[in-house]
């Protein structure tokens, strides 16, 4: 299996994907380095599922085209198959099994030397902490400790690419934490892309290199979390000191401020790239001779942006929509 | 090999969850004790004519493997069903074997599983006291296995197309009755039965099947519909030509 280096992990070409009329995914072209964490972040029924389906060969794409690894979607599906890595937001492990068997049957599925499967086996079993659990049947997890095997089963290949759709839904604060640090430690340690789709704000903020946000099949913006997050005029700096109009006469006319409020004990900065002004102001005060008595700085976060670009929030987790089955089978891991 | 070692992976585990579930096996062992203890009793002295010498538990032993062929095969197929709402589906469908070897694992697997099921029936003719030889069981064992292969193609192909196991009462009405009563295995289909139904019985791969099984279990007592090797042609052709079905089923994409 021949990647060049150079090329993207993923390209997609306006994919798109129409259900009885309904458009899922709305001609998306995206490209994805090799390498990087990209985060698509949107509302529920945004079309991410569809598009990670369609690039994991699962489903076929009304049109467009789409390149994983260098092969194509349509024609190479075995090839696609054979480079990537994928854990389904739905639960799909066999819970007659143990741990160690769905590794082993998985280990079978790709290929994998048999050589090699132990080894790797208890690689991966270790980095997501299953070791002494590996022999119990599935049943006996927790939801978390579900998730975390299926991450591990994803990796026991060698993809190049991992798809992780929805990674910590439904599951507790803490297991979240956990994956993520799961997620963090995996590209430090091995040379992987990761395509991760979340309605979370927070995971695509903290995992993502770049996040694409992703509203009714249609990528809205597409950046780092930084410069998505600087997009948004107004990074807010308040300032609390006693001569607040004498501060703010100096700091008048100085660039990047864009509005100035003077408000009880102090002022308040609406400016463009707030950690770049705060130590200007700080410099002025001091220059000045005026008591600063503390500074803060509040950077819009991701659900700001989100709200910019789509003109609504992000939907709660509450309305998660579960059908039968599935709702039980999640119900019951949680 | 890699294909292989994708076959052998999921025959396994087909095999590992069947054995791992006691409730079923031991299920295993009603159905056909009503059947013969019952039903067989029951018509016996209720005046049934079975052709020749033979008791009516003897004359349906052979069909009751069958009907436990059928039925085991029937519901391992659907199984199939399971996996798709349990998710595990896309974890095989994702994965880089082929759709053929995807299809042949879960057959060979559910055939495993059926088998055993006929197996058990056989020890209970046995200890029934049905005139069983032991060494039977090796003439028997692989019709068992040509009767399964497809039985178990018909399911895993009907299954594909069903997305919820609510349908599982549709397979029972439409596949499971039908192939059972239309197979000769709980009354000859010789002479004296209708001609609708001779016809109708002929289009079932399953006759061929009892037909087979009570060549060889009932011996000289019993003159068979055809010859055994064309039985086992028949059933050969048929094997055949549901796999081939059931891999295209299979190789389909949304």
């Amino acid at each position: 299996m021949q990647v060049k280096p150079l090329e993207n992990a993923i390209e997609t070409t306006e994919l798109t994907r129409r259900f009885n009329g309904l458009v899922a995914v709305d001609k998306l072209t995206i490209s994805v380095e090799r390498g990087e964490v990209f985060g698509l972040l949107g509302p529920n029924g945004a079309g991410k599922t569809t598009t990670i389906s369609m690039l994991c060969t699962i489903l076929k794409p009304t049109s467009g085209s789409a390149r994983v690894n260098g092969f194509d979607i349509a024609k190479q599906d075995t090839l696609v198959r054979k480079s990537i890595g994928i854990v389904f937001q739905d639960p799909s492990i066999d819970d007659r099994l143990t741990g160690r068997e769905n590794l082993y049957m998985h280990a079978n599925l790709y290929g994998v030397p048999p050589g090699e499967q132990k080894s790797r086996i208890d690689r991966v079993l270790k980095l997501v902490e299953l070791e002494s659990r590996a022999d119990d049947i599935l049943r006996t997890y927790s939801g978390g400790m579900r998730r975390r095997l299926e991450i591990a089963r994803g990796l026991i290949h060698y993809p190049r690419v991992l798809f992780l759709d929805e990674p910590t839904i439904g599951l507790d604060p803490q297991t979240r934490e956990h994956i993520w640090s799961y997620i963090e430690d995996l590209r430090k340690a091995q040379d992987i892309t990761v395509v991760l789709t979340t309605h979370y704000m927070d995971e695509a903020d903290r995992l993502s290199d770049r996040i694409a946000i992703m509203d009714y099949g249609k990528i809205v913006a597409s950046d780092t979390p930084i410069k998505l997050k600087e997009t948004l005029e107004g990074d807010v700096i308040t300032v609390k000191t006693k001569e607040a109009d004498k501060l703010s006469s100096i700091l008048a006319g100085t660039a990047g401020i864009l509005k100035t409020n003077i408000a009880g004990e102090g002022i308040e900065l609406t400016v463009r790239g707030g950690r770049a002004i705060l130590p200007r102001v700080v410099e002025a005060a001091a220059k000045n001779g005026i008591f600063v008595e503390s500074v803060s700085l509040r950077e819009p976060n991701l659900s700001d942006v989100f709200l910019h670009y789509t003109g609504r929030a992000i939907r709660a987790e509450g309305s998660d929509e579960l059908h039968g089955l599935s709702a039980i089978r999640r119900r019951r891991i949680r | 090999m890699t294909e292989l070692r994708g076959i052998y992976t999921l025959w396994l585990r087909e095999v590992k969850r069947y054995l791992r579930d006691r409730a079923r096996i031991i299920s295993s062992f009603v159905q056909p004790l009503l059947w013969l203890g019952i039903f067989g009793s029951g018509i016996r002295f209720a005046g049934n004519q079975v052709p020749g010498n033979l008791s009516t538990q003897q004359f349906i032993f052979p069909g009751i493997i069958g009907q436990t062929l059928l039925f085991t095969s029937m519901f391992m197929g659907i199984s199939v069903i399971w996996d798709k709402e349990f998710g595990f589906m896309k974890e095989i469908l994702v994965s880089p074997i082929s759709r053929f070897s995807v299809f042949l694992g879960k057959m060979f697997g559910d055939s495993t599983d059926a088998v055993i099921q006929g197996t058990i029936v056989f020890v209970l003719g046995l200890l029934l006291g049905l005139q069983l030889n032991p060494l039977m069981f090796l003439e028997t064992l692989p019709i068992m296995i040509l009767i399964t292969f497809g039985l178990v193609s018909i399911g895993l192909t009907v299954a594909s197309f069903m997305e919820s196991l609510e349908s599982f009462g549709v397979i029972q009405s439409f596949i499971n009755l039908p192939l059972f009563f239309l197979s000769g295995a709980i009354f000859p289909i010789g002479a004296g039965v209708p001609t609708w139904l001779q016809v109708a019985s002929s289009f079932n791969p399953l006759t061929y099947g009892v037909d087979a099984l009570r060549t060889v279990i009932l011996g000289n007592a019993w003159s068979p519909l055809h010859p055994l090797y064309y039985n086992l042609l028949i059933m050969c052709a048929f094997d055949v030509a549901m796999i081939t079905i059931g891999t295209l089923a299979f190789s389909r994409r949304k």
